[in-house]
């Protein structure tokens, strides 16, 4: 099915207190909320020193990863977030289950709700998904946006945030490239919103103009078409993986005219500061957009970007699932 | 009402946290002190000084195992728990600055067994406040205290370590 854009007013993520109810994009949240996320997660990375891993803040409560897409890491750090806030967690492939059967979305989710959820973790292909499933359920169902389209995905961007935090304290002092796909990458937007709110230095784009959307001047980032002058003396390089099945036109000449144009290679990394780290959402294109040379080297944060994932999910779920149920939620 | 002075008052806390354990000096010298944010770790800090007890004391956030999550959320501020040694086996002087409904200790007891089963947990509060709201009592008290209603008191500090009254 085709879902529009989203057309829920900016609010809807949050109660009138300014609490997290919903996580769907990081567009309209404000920095204090998102410093708190990054601190909250922050505090769960801690959990990882005990004998048991879990804390008990979603016991006896249901998540129900509603997976529309196919996902591997974003679906295990989600579930494994989930299980270490003691929730109970429900795993649903529903590319392979029910929609192949012709039942809609809405009666997907009303059957979901009849085994009273707490909270759906949604992953789709369409733009605005994750909007649209917040306008549907009942309230005090939290909706967090695992990726819609090419839209957001606005825990991705947490958890970048939150490695660069970590590794290059405050965002202000920053330039940060995003390099590659940004035309498909809802990883991208959702990065570039969180960079903007946190405050960053300076955030460029840098890609071939066929992989830079129409309207990039309204990103209000720098632009660039060539990697070497994109990356100078920048502290961050955030990779973005060529989504080759979401490309319906010629964008490119090949994949090895792309990386030898826009790779990350030892070369091209020597542009960047000598202490830059290199930052990927996953999953890689080992010599598409990135050498395997530079992927594992010392610069590069994609294994810490992982651990950090359950850390941000864990945040984002005990916030919003409190959200719905604390006194004056909606 | 005038409040006690915390210097004072912290050695009184030493004095009889070591009458508690006169009958087994042997235990004191290998307790582990876990102190809880953020008062209760200037507590303990004080008391491994004056009775030569190791350092780091351990510290514990016990906001995740809160039971008003429901109602409250997450609280802000959370500190880092660390706990520089291991739980399994230990006797743990467990210490707050003010106990009043249970409910933090409860949650800190809950905390401490995730990292193991000690041997024992000795509670030592600087201060005890009436309003029990669970069946948890400290070992050891300094000063046990009547507020009036409407009234809460809280340490600040921790330089200098001072007691200070807040409406509720």
């Amino acid at each position: 099915m085709q879902i529009c854009p989203p057309a829920l007013p900016g609010d809807v993520q949050l109660d009138e207190q300014g609490r997290l109810r919903h996580f769907l994009d990081i567009q309209g949240l404000p920095r204090a909320l998102l410093t708190d996320i990054l601190d909250t997660a922050d505090s769960f990375r801690g959990i990882g020193d005990a004998q048991v891993k879990k804390v008990p803040l979603l016991r006896g409560r249901t998540v129900v990863n509603l997976f529309f897409e196919n996902s591997t890491r974003t679906r295990a750090t989600f579930e494994l977030a989930a299980k270490r806030l003691s929730a109970d967690v429900l795993n649903l492939d529903i590319g392979t289950s029910s929609s192949s059967k012709g039942e809609t979305l809405r009666d997907t989710l009303f059957n979901l709700e009849a085994m009273q959820a707490d909270a759906f973790v949604v992953r789709h292909s369409d733009s605005g998904a994750a909007h649209f499933i917040a306008s549907q359920v009942t309230p005090h169902v939290a909706i967090i946006n695992a990726g819609d389209g090419r839209h957001a995905h606005p825990t991705q961007a947490m958890l970048d945030m939150l490695t660069i935090r970590r590794h290059k304290g405050e965002f202000s002092n920053l330039k940060v490239a995003i390099v590659g796909d940004i035309l498909h990458s809802r990883v991208a937007r959702s990065q570039v919103h969180a960079l903007k709110t946190l405050g960053a230095g300076e955030v460029r784009l840098v890609a071939p103009l066929t992989l830079l959307p129409s309207q990039v001047d309204a990103m209000g980032c720098r632009v660039f078409t060539n990697l070497r002058q994109g990356l100078k003396d920048v502290d961050v390089v955030i990779m973005l993986r060529l989504q080759k099945e979401r490309m319906d036109g010629a964008l490119l000449p090949s994949e090895g005219e792309f990386y030898r144009y826009y790779g990350l290679t030892r070369e091209t990394l020597a542009y960047a500061r000598p202490d830059a780290v290199v930052m990927h959402p996953g999953p890689m294109n080992r010599g598409v957009e990135i050498e395997s040379a530079v992927a594992d080297g010392p610069q590069s944060l994609i294994m810490d970007q992982v651990t950090n994932g359950i850390a941000v999910r864990m945040a984002v779920l005990s916030m919003a699932v409190s959200g719905q149920t604390q006194k004056g939620a909606a | 009402m005038t409040l006690p002075d915390v210097s004072s008052l912290l050695d009184v806390l030493v004095s009889k946290t070591r009458a508690h354990f006169s009958t087994m000096p042997e235990a004191l010298q290998n307790v582990q002190l876990v102190g809880l944010h953020t008062g209760g770790v200037w507590v303990a800090e004080a008391i491994a000084r004056e009775l030569e007890l190791p350092r780091p004391v351990g510290t514990l956030d016990i906001g995740f195992w809160r039971d008003d999550f429901y109602h409250q959320g997450l609280a802000p501020n959370r500190r880092s728990t660390s706990l520089p040694f291991g739980i399994e086996g230990a006797h743990i002087l467990l210490v707050d600055d003010v106990i009043m409904s249970g409910r933090t200790i409860r949650a800190a007891m809950n905390e401490l067994f995730d990292f193991g089963r000690p041997e024992r947990i000795t509670l030592v509060s600087l201060i005890a406040l009436p309003g029990r709201e669970l069946p948890i009592q400290p070992d050891v008290v300094g000063l046990d205290l009547s507020l009036p209603a409407g009234q809460r008191i809280k340490l600040t500090g921790p330089d200098p370590l001072m007691l200070t009254l807040k409406e509720t």
